[in-house]
């Protein structure tokens, strides 16, 4: 129990006084949000025959029809990689994003009943939601490491920007996630885009393709896409040759922190019209 | 020391829609729309300058005061702003003005097994539960098996609460609410859940917390409840308070103002008859059988209820029914169709017999329900109908006092000597 022998008073009034992210309020429940990611961990997979196996076959489904179709069109620019890996290393992270994005995107809407009946920093739904979809992403990542055991490719001291890289997808989920969740609130338009633009989104990422066939003109707006960044990133973390892909990581992270910090203005900025909303 | 203290608190919801929900299109018509609105309006004066969508104080002018250990019951018809204000205390909505502070570590209460997931065992729910409750893991821990014990549902543990009954799922849920240590404690409606022996449980339960030196504010329909747990009540209406003080004197009070009766309700413009795209109210009435008797209502005539519906689809099946109140709030019976029928679109009539000898004297509501697909209700009228049942002198005896019971059957007896 906490200490009761100074209670602050809590004070409610209509308009916000400042803008804070109130961080000792999230700490306070950083149980629930363990909870909460917890809880959407152990019901994704509830009542499927395959359980946890759907975490590694979505990826490697698309990365094989990927090789399959698309394969041998950039035959011989997959940036040194085999394609297969190529692909599938690619969809990894880019799992991790698009799981993260809309999940979070959607999460209010499936708390429904607890942010009308219950009390909490708002901020902790995306939050787990995002916080879920990295259990997904370490297991399709053991199986990378597979992967790359098979094609004999052992990592350099390029791997150690991994977790920075995987840092960067998850905040740029996030602050996607921010703004579609608290836009979903009121706008139920939302929910149908969410699924379009990751689909347009995977096609302006260089998933299926190498970087190097987006002609030059275009390649400062393509790099906008913070994802590109990302997956070059990732890619080149593996893969440990040839120069980094500094530039384009810098935009990624320049992009992310404007997403991350404008969605959470937003969002705190709305919260408090969720329950009367959703 | 004062544990909740309120300034003129108020809430606006803006309604006169019918879906709930705004499109990005209503958005972007509107903001459009909005230059022009902004420049019509400096020709008009601002008081004239009224907003073409309509508004609803659900709270106006709140102010209230309550001390720590004190038990304060809320009451007031369904749209009081009740649950709202207990909202707005546990800060899951903001008001649109005014000014509350809250000393003490708050618990609130407004449905139960909020977050409660079906796939998930009962021991899992426990923890999630708790947790979205407020409470930290250790504290669960600490009593856990209070919790258990207090649920009833030790066998079913380890079971998906999806193949909980019913019954089995709220007192889970109630369980691990009930154990919640705050010093403030909200309560909304959550009684009424559970079968009889467990809301006696529960209400026990409260009021331990009660005399335990906890603040509760406890919203509840219960009269009766209210009046067992609470020093202090306050009335609401319409958002405003009407009364407050000792919770006897308020109770009285609202009871002899809820006795006025509304036995016929009739809708001849459907766009504000209470309804939807599907189905509309036109009429509903209460009246005794027989047209001999001339409107009074005793506990020995029979009725007849009717109500007139609008059905705007084509077959569309669907029951009817009602819920009947007393006075105490408590859910005298629920009757309907449960046959699910298809009815053409157009004008339908319902009518439905409640046999004499079977209520109560007291004052009685009547709440009209439709449902389809067995139990999704598309409308919910609360309060439909108001009717006071009159005491009848036949039948009683020797005795005049008030006679006790939710409904009164004539029950025939027979005696036989045996020796």
């Amino acid at each position: 129990m906490h200490n009761t022998g100074a209670t602050a008073a809590v004070i409610i009034r209509g308009a916000k006084s400042s803008w804070s992210l109130e961080p000792r309020e999230l700490w306070q429940h950083r149980e629930l949000l363990y909870f909460l990611a917890w809880r959407d961990i152990k019901v994704r997979y509830k009542q499927t025959v395959l359980g946890l196996a759907w975490v590694v076959i979505q990826p490697l489904a698309i990365a094989l029809s990927l090789s399959l179709f698309l394969g041998r069109l950039v035959k011989g620019s997959s940036e040194g990689l085999p394609y297969p890996l190529f692909a599938y290393s690619a969809m990894v992270i880019w799992q991790l994003f698009a799981n993260a994005f809309t999940d979070s995107s959607n999460s209010l809407l499936a708390n429904e009943r607890l942010i009308t009946k219950v009390y909490f920093p708002r901020l902790l739904v995306p939050l787990s939601a995002v916080l879920a979809s990295l259990l997904d992403f370490s297991i399709s990542l053991l199986v990378l490491a597979l992967f790359l055991g098979y094609y004999r490719i052992t990592p350099t001291l390029a791997i150690a920007i991994l977790p920075l890289v995987v840092l960067l997808a998850v905040l740029i989920a996030l602050g996607v996630g921010l703004w579609l969740a608290a836009l979903n609130v009121k706008y139920r338009d939302v929910r149908y885009t969410i699924g379009f633009l990751a689909q347009f989104w995977f096609l302006a990422t260089p998933i299926a393709y190498p970087t190097s066939v987006v002609p030059d003109r275009w390649r400062v707006w393509y790099g906008l896409n913070p994802l590109v960044g990302v997956v070059e990133g990732f890619r080149w973390a593996l893969r440990g040759a040839g120069a980094a892909p500094l530039s384009l990581l810098a935009v990624s992270a320049c992009v992310a922190v404007a997403i991350l910090m404008s969605g959470l203005y937003y969002f705190r900025r709305t919260e408090d019209t969720f329950a009367d909303f959703i | 020391m004062v544990a909740i203290s309120c300034e003129g608190i108020g809430k606006r919801y803006r309604i006169g829609r019918e879906e709930r929900y705004r499109t990005l299109r209503d958005a972007l018509t509107e903001f459009a729309r909005a230059p022009f609105r902004r420049g019509a309006s400096l020709w008009r004066s601002p008081a004239s300058a009224s907003d073409p969508k309509p508004e609803l104080w659900a709270l106006k002018d709140l102010c209230l005061e309550v001390k720590h250990g004190e038990v304060l019951g809320i009451i007031g018809r369904n749209g009081a702003g009740k649950s709202t204000l207990l909202k707005i205390l546990s800060r899951i909505t903001k008001p649109t003005e005014g000014r509350a502070e809250i000393r003490g570590r708050v618990g609130s209460l407004l449905e139960v097994g909020a977050g409660v997931h079906p796939e998930l065992t009962g021991r899992e729910n426990i923890y999630l539960n708790g947790s979205i409750l407020g409470m930290t893991r250790r504290e669960i821990d600490r009593r856990f098996d209070e919790i258990v014990e207090f649920s009833e549902c030790g066998r079913l543990l380890d079971t998906p609460m999806k193949h909980y009954s019913s019954g089995m799922y709220v007192r889970l849920a109630f369980a691990v609410a009930a154990h919640l240590e705050t010093e403030i404690l909200f309560v909304d409606e959550v009684l009424s859940v559970g079968d009889v022996a467990f809301q006696d449980k529960c209400l026990g339960r409260m009021k331990q917390a009660a005399g335990g030196g906890r603040t509760v504010l406890f919203v509840s329909h219960n009269l009766l409840a209210i009046q067992a747990l609470c020093q202090r009540a306050l009335w609401l209406d319409r958002g405003r308070v009407i009364a407050e003080g000792r919770s006897a004197a308020v109770i009285s009070d609202y009871l002899s103002h809820v006795r006025t009766s509304t036995t016929e309700v009739f809708y001849e413009d459907p766009t504000k008859a209470p309804g939807n795209n599907v189905v509309r109210l036109r009429r509903a009435s209460v009246r005794p059988l027989s047209e001999s008797n001339s409107g009074s209502i005793t506990v020995r005539t029979p009725l007849l209820i009717e109500f007139e519906l609008w059905n705007r689809k084509v077959d569309l099946r669907f029951d009817y029914g009602f819920n009947l109140y007393n006075e105490y709030g408590i859910l005298v019976f629920n009757t309907g169709t449960v046959d699910c029928r298809s009815y053409p679109a157009g004008l339908i009539r319902a009518s439905g017999q409640i046999p004499g000898d079977l209520l109560n004297a007291g004052v009685h509501r009547i709440e009209l329900l439709v449902s389809q697909n067995e139990n999704e209700l598309i409308l919910v009228c609360p309060d439909l109908l108001t009717f006071e049942v009159g005491d009848s002198l036949s039948l009683r005896g020797c005795f005049y006092g008030e006679w006790p019971g939710a409904v009164r059957p004539n029950i025939c007896w027979t005696t036989e000597v045996l020796g």
